[in-house]
């Protein structure tokens, strides 16, 4: 046993640690401002402290640590994309998420279940194998695998014939897992705080103020702070504060609706996935069904629910998993998607000197926190963009290179 | 279930209508740069409040103009795009 562990015990009254400390004044000054206290900006947060040193760091939120789409997505990592850009940089956020809750000490619920793409298609069976041998010449773990196999995993899937969409073969990525998205944000914010980087939730940002080209500071609801560098690590909200610094963005915002059904008995290990239906859909440690479907049919900056989406996810659920049908749903929420042309994301240096960005997330951040906050803070630390981020530079739209991700998108938007 | 009124057709679900994206002037193919070009084909304004788009009819091929929240997820008011473009004016020179 710890000695520590003794120690607490022997202790005459045991108050409890406070995992966050309480928030602060908020300064005048601040060497780098960090727009946004989800897990990206968090995770920036935290690797600008341990692995450059630079701890002068203010992270906001306009409402509370990780309330906005670190708390909405559906919790799924895989790294199984398609181009060499994507597989590369999703590829080292798995190694990064694999060894992130003994380093955050922490426990994550990380879990390694495997993620299943289904091919009702020929079409789609051809755009699997492309996309196995491009993961599998990356070294990231994907395979083919055909309704014998798809069987062995994933009990209760209707592999019949009989269906609008017979599923004809997956693509197999044994990597694939699922982690807690709000201990994320938490651990994170814990381990930056414990270096000294300041957390202020409630404190909204009005205004960024630009002299010469370059950031000297950003208005808030509580007040003016100046400052060297800021970060705008707000998903759902990216055009709006790049709009207060002056610049706009190849960013079209869409609500994303899931849900959760009542817990069940432990019956599905790996995540399945259906492009051609919309959907995906796994089972939490709780019990509880999740289940996503395409973005929103246009763009609102509301995150409302609508009978639309239950009724056209919950149909193409019901041709997957037929014994679903008297299961009832317990919740309903949305989440506000930064969709982007090529579905990639958009990180890196603006038109605005000393102001970054991590933006354009669509569908697809909550898998890339680590790697993202680690990379971004490499920028910000040493004002050079690393190799991995240079494909999605904001610039990559007027050079007219863009990656091209949209066959890798886990459901048709 | 969301109802968009269709100037054509009426009042009829949103589902069977597209959306076409935000009313913007298309760039003088005779004159725009690269620039402008990549500018009119990926930049979007993306504003939180009304915004003015086209949307598509999608069973009647028909086209049209609506201006609508979008925090508050309202359809302000639809029209013909004849409202703002006259189908017999040139192309703008600009």
């Amino acid at each position: 046993m710890p000695l520590g562990l003794l120690k607490y015990g022997l202790r005459p009254r045991r108050p409890p640690d406070r995992f966050l400390p309480p928030r602060p004044e908020l300064k005048r000054a601040y060497d780098t401002v960090i727009i946004g206290g989800g897990g990206h900006g968090l995770a920036a947060a935290y690797y600008l402290a341990v692995d450059h040193g630079i701890t002068d760091v203010a992270v906001l939120d306009k409402g509370y640590l990780g309330g906005g789409n670190t708390g909405r997505n559906t919790a799924i990592v895989r790294a199984n994309y398609l181009t060499e850009d994507g597989v590369r940089f999703y590829a080292e956020s798995l190694d990064l998420w694999r060894g992130l809750s003994g380093e955050l000490d922490f426990n994550l619920q990380y879990s390694e279940r495997g993620h299943l793409t289904l091919a009702h298609a020929d079409s789609a069976i051809r755009t699997m194998r492309w996309r196995a041998e491009v993961n599998k010449h990356l070294g990231v773990d994907s395979e083919l695998i055909f309704p014998d196999e798809i069987a062995r995993l994933v009990p209760g899937l209707d592999l019949s014939s009989d269906v609008r969409h017979p599923v004809l073969a997956a693509l197999y990525h044994p990597p694939g897992a699922t982690a807690r998205h709000d201990a994320v944000v938490w651990a994170y914010a814990a381990r930056a705080a414990a270096r000294g980087v300041e957390l202020h939730s409630d404190t909204e940002v009005t205004g960024i103020e630009v002299e010469g080209g370059r950031v000297t500071g950003v208005e808030t609801s509580r007040g003016t702070i100046s400052c060297n560098r800021v970060l705008q690590a707000v998903a759902g909200q990216s055009s709006l504060v790049s709009g207060m610094a002056g610049f706009r963005l190849p960013i079209h915002t869409v609500p994303l609706q899931a849900c959760v059904s009542l817990p069940l008995k432990p019956w599905l290990d790996p995540i399945v996935v259906s492009g051609s239906l919309h959907v995906y859909i796994w089972q939490s440690a709780r019990g509880e069904v999740v289940i996503g479907g395409a973005t929103d049919p246009y763009g609102l900056y509301a995150n409302r629910s609508t009978l639309e989406f239950a009724e056209g996810t919950l149909l193409p659920v019901l041709e997957l998993f037929p014994f679903l049908a008297n299961v009832k749903m317990l919740r309903q929420w949305a989440g506000m998607c930064d969709m982007t042309p090529d579905f990639s994301p958009v990180m890196g240096v603006t038109p605005v000197e000393n102001l970054y960005i991590d933006a354009g997330w669509g569908t697809w951040g909550f898998k890339a926190t680590p790697v993202c906050g680690k990379r971004m803070a490499e920028l910000i630390a040493t004002g050079r963009t690393p190799d991995l981020l240079q494909p999605f530079r904001l610039s990559r739209f007027a050079e007219f290179e863009q990656v091209g991700e949209k066959g890798a998108a886990s459901v048709g938007h | 279930m969301k109802i968009m009124p269709c100037p054509l057709n009426g009042p009829r679900p949103i589902q069977e209508f597209t959306c076409g994206g935000e009313v913007v002037a298309t760039p003088n193919p005779d004159r725009a740069d690269a620039e402008t070009w990549a500018d009119y084909l990926f930049l979007h304004h993306n504003a939180a409040g009304i915004v003015r788009e086209w949307w598509y009819h999608v069973p009647t091929s028909f086209w049209f103009i609506a201006d609508r929240n979008t925090v508050t997820d309202e359809i302000v008011r639809t029209f013909l795009p004849r409202e703002l473009f006259r189908p017999d004016a040139q192309r703008d020179q600009p």
